[in-house]
């Protein structure tokens, strides 16, 4: 008997495995997704901050999606600062024109990207932010500057809804 | 399993044991020839079961009073405390037990490192142990985060961001781990169920990490095999249960002293603030019995190959029976090893040192050197020293070096001579 030849069983054998693995995976899949974010906590997935109390020079840190955001009114010699860098000098390179469309405002995720830290405001070598758990240093601009972190602070979406008014999310 | 067949001696005994042989498993557990030459290093097993027991009871007792939800752990847990009956003993207990329970593995761990319990033909023992470590650093992590304190929001956040460091998959395995956008309630809750599931596969483990060393018996000191059952074993019971219940008692001593007398020293003060995902505390550190892995973890200055550098030094404990080439099982006879496993034990202490340190300056430096050399350790020093290493003349038997004592050592060494001792 050859052995390409394929049998009616072969196929009976293949079939039911195939049925059985899209069983299998259609049972556990449910049980996988279920602990991805449910819809309550999807549905706080937009924050809007009244900014007209924050004076030059001063951050506020709001709430949004269980994770710190810091806005922070720059002062004309932060912004000076954050534009002076060279892009060269930069571990993650990004311009401060593309974090902070308008220059006054830096809004970005006040979470330190190596483990999850909340970086503190004013402090670490670079007169940005600095993270004490493992050491990284940011600019004015939230860029990484030194330390174990591999990215910049991230940029969250928001807009300005009027003047004082800034949507997140 | 002991070779002789048994036969309970009452009818009912017969009858049941035919049906369900759990007497031939008791006269099997009491009857179990052991080397008759343990040391109290070998006590550890004994004093891990009473921990795992330990904590499974205080653990299920807790869970009677404490609610996982993010806006009512922390209450509940001074609930605890303070109102519930005798509400502190059982959560001091449970708390101090896992620091316990470690130190207890630990010992456990490095007297396999030393007497070689891990070579052939107890290699799938070792790998269980591993197994078994494994599940309870994740026990004693989640456990941590219960409470619902700073360090247990802030150590949450940084162990479960350890798997965004995975290339493109990461952030989504991370939003999975969490259950949103952070570590918060349904991270807290699903952590509570995993908490309280991973004791009893522990237990499961630990069932079979026992039936696995049963199958060839016991190591020894002098590391080599015995003959069992023979001159050079005793029956486990009484012989080692007394032993072993002595140990436990000694050991129960420092554990009651931890409990009564410094029943927070090993925890951290600023678990005592509720959780704040807006402030990170200015020093976080893990659990003692972590540390080490994190100074690993840290000493990398890139986030993918620190994690998995803290990964490696886990896992290479595993791939240990094949990385040690030396024939020879215990450090008795290889003076060299000696040395380097004395090395090892101090490189782990440095390293769990450094680890409760800033990451920064000497502490770092050292860091690295100590992570070096750990590596170093596990990959080239002990497959080399294997082929390399002259060792010393093994025993025959167990009882030869007692009679190597005597004036005639030759005289001991002939076997007709041990015969007549009979």
């Amino acid at each position: 008997m050859s052995k390409k030849k394929t049998e009616r069983r072969d196929f009976l054998f293949t079939a039911t495995a195939a049925v059985g693995a899209v069983g299998v995976g259609a049972t556990v899949w449910p049980m996988i997704d279920q602990m991805n974010p449910d819809a309550s906590v999807k549905a706080l997935a937009s924050t809007e901050v009244d900014v007209s109390s924050v004076n030059p020079g001063k951050t506020i840190t709001v709430l949004w999606r269980g994770k710190p955001v810091f806005i922070r009114r720059r002062t004309q010699d932060e912004i000076n600062e954050a534009k002076a860098v060279k892009l060269k000098d930069l571990k993650h390179p990004e311009k401060d024109e593309d974090r902070a469309k308008n220059p006054e405002w830096l809004v970005m995720l006040g979470v330190c990207t190596h483990l999850g830290c909340v970086p503190l405001d004013q402090k670490g070598d670079y007169n940005g932010w600095f993270c004490p758990c493992h050491g990284s240093h940011y600019d004015i601009s939230g860029r990484i500057r030194k330390g174990p972190a591999p990215t910049n602070m991230e940029i969250p979406k928001y807009e300005f809804v009027n003047a004082n008014t800034i949507k997140i999310g | 399993m002991s070779d002789h067949e048994y036969t309970p001696k009452s009818n009912f005994g017969k009858w049941f044991n035919d049906r369900l042989p759990l007497l031939t498993l008791a006269n099997h557990l009491t009857d179990y020839p052991t080397p008759k030459n343990l040391n109290y290093w070998w006590t550890f097993g004994g004093i891990l079961t009473f921990c795992l027991v330990t904590q499974i009871v205080t653990g299920l007792v807790l869970a009677m009073h404490y609610i996982a939800h993010a806006d009512m752990a922390f209450d509940s847990v001074e609930h605890i405390m303070r109102d519930v009956n005798y509400g502190w003993l059982i959560r001091y207990i449970h708390a101090n037990g896992a620091s316990m329970f470690f130190l207890a593995v630990y010992i456990h761990i490095f007297r396999s490192l030393f007497y070689g319990s891990y070579k052939a033909p107890r290699e799938i023992i070792w790998i269980i142990g591993i197994i078994i470590y494994l599940l309870m650093m994740a026990a004693a992590f989640m456990g941590y985060v219960l409470p619902w304190g700073q360090m247990s929001f802030w150590g949450a956040t940084v162990i479960t961001n350890l798997f965004s460091a995975i290339p493109l998959v990461g952030e989504g395995i991370v939003t999975w781990l969490w259950g949103g956008y952070s570590v918060d309630n349904p991270t807290l809750t699903r952590f509570f169920t995993l908490h309280y599931l991973i004791p009893f596969l522990i237990l499961g483990l630990v069932v079979l990490h026992i039936w696995a060393l049963h199958v060839p018996g016991n190591n020894n000191p002098i590391g080599i095999d015995v003959k069992k059952p023979s001159k050079d074993t005793v029956p486990f019971h009484p012989y080692i249960v007394i032993k072993d219940a002595f140990a436990l008692l000694m050991f129960m001593i420092v554990f009651a002293f931890f409990v009564f007398y410094t029943p927070n020293i090993l925890g951290h003060a600023d678990n005592y603030i509720e959780a704040n995902p807006l402030v990170t505390p200015a020093h976080i550190v893990p659990e003692w019995y972590l540390l080490p892995f994190y100074a690993i973890l840290r000493s990398v200055p890139d986030k993918l190959m620190g994690v998995i550098a803290m990964l490696s030094a886990i896992f290479i404990l595993a791939a240990l029976p094949w990385l040690d080439t030396s024939k020879i099982r215990s450090a008795v006879f290889r003076p060299l090893y000696r040395q380097f496993y004395w090395i090892l034990v101090a490189d782990v202490l440095i390293l769990g040192y450094v680890g409760a340190m800033p990451a920064e300056g000497l502490y770092l430096l050292i860091a690295r050197v100590a992570t070096a050399y750990y590596f170093l350790h596990f990959l080239v020093i002990l497959p080399i020293l294997g082929y390399k290493e002259r060792t010393l003349p093994v025993p025959l038997s167990i009882t030869e070096p007692v009679l190597g004592g005597s004036s005639n050592l030759a005289a001991a060494r002939d076997d007709s001579r041990l015969e007549k001792l009979k």
